[in-house]
């Protein structure tokens, strides 16, 4: 929720600081709508009026991942609770409710869009760029395990029948878990063939260790 | 609610707003939603080699399986 207050003070500055004392603010974190800039009046007394602002906090990327994300559920009708931490220029957004099934769609492709969206939102129009995560019932680390296992399984297979095995089409996310997977296995090479969005890994023999044997 | 829910999508994307409008033509089990834009706003919803109108289809849809329902999605010049 953002902040809002509204104060007085002899000067605007004045009415500044004290707003942002009560926010517990500093002067970047916020936004300053000067109401009425006041008046010292002849002498500090005939005619002195105080000075009036409202001081806001800022629009935070949480704010609008929140509003964006709570937005699109209430439209699709879903009860969905939305936790943010933010973190080194990540935000980390967790989704609980039921029907978390139709959040994650087919191999996670609704959750990659959503993400992918709210990045955009999150983004638009700053300079600092904000990374996006968004996950739902643990669906993206146990993607991860599932991937972890099926790229060292092939890889077996790729060495006990000395022959390349092409992937199914995945995302850039889910390629580089293939890859640094298998990085540290000398015996076998991985790279990406064809385009977005039906580009996939290969893992092959590693055929330049076996010369240097 | 399929059509409210692209118009907020697109919204959050574009920089004039105002001028998203979408167009909903129902059918018995199909619903064509036909999205218009300003014309510096295409490539908001449009993105690099259609990135972006996936992503907004993608979601779309998952909300239109809910209701059982298929959704076409246009964007329009």
């Amino acid at each position: 929720m953002r902040k809002s207050v509204e104060k007085t003070g002899k000067t605007v500055n004045d009415a500044i600081n004290a707003a942002l004392l009560e926010l517990g603010l500093k002067r970047e974190q916020v936004d300053v709508y000067v109401i009425d800039e006041g008046n010292r009046g002849l002498f500090g007394i005939i005619g002195s009026k105080v000075a009036r602002v409202r001081v806001t906090q800022k629009e935070t990327s949480e704010d609008r991942a929140r509003e964006f994300l709570s937005n699109i559920f209430e439209k699709m009708n879903l009860d969905v609770t939305i936790k943010i931490e933010e973190k080194d220029n990540l935000l980390h957004i967790v989704l609980f409710g039921e029907n978390m099934g139709i959040l994650i769609g087919r191999r996670g492709e609704t959750l990659d869009a959503l993400q992918y969206l709210t990045s955009l939102v999150v983004n638009r129009g700053e300079n600092e760029y904000v990374r996006v995560y968004i996950d739902t019932e643990n669906y993206r680390m146990k993607r991860e395990e599932t991937l972890v296992k099926l790229a060292n399984r092939l890889a077996d297979r790729v060495l006990k029948y000395r022959r390349s095995i092409t992937l199914e089409p995945m995302n850039p996310y889910e390629r580089r878990i293939i890859h640094s997977t298998l990085q540290n296995n000398k015996m076998v090479t991985t790279y990406s063939i064809g385009e977005e969005p039906n580009r996939k890994v290969v893992i092959a023999v590693n055929s330049r260790r076996r010369v240097e044997m | 609610m399929l059509k409210e829910l692209l118009e907020v999508i697109a919204k959050s994307l574009v920089d004039h707003p105002m001028d998203v409008s979408v167009n909903e033509i129902e059918g018995e089990q199909s619903v064509i939603l036909e999205l218009r834009v300003a014309q510096e706003d295409m490539g908001k919803v449009i993105g690099k080699q259609g990135r972006i109108a996936k992503a907004i289809r993608t979601v779309v849809k998952a909300a239109a399986t809910r209701e059982n329902k298929r959704v076409i999605v246009e964007i329009l010049q």
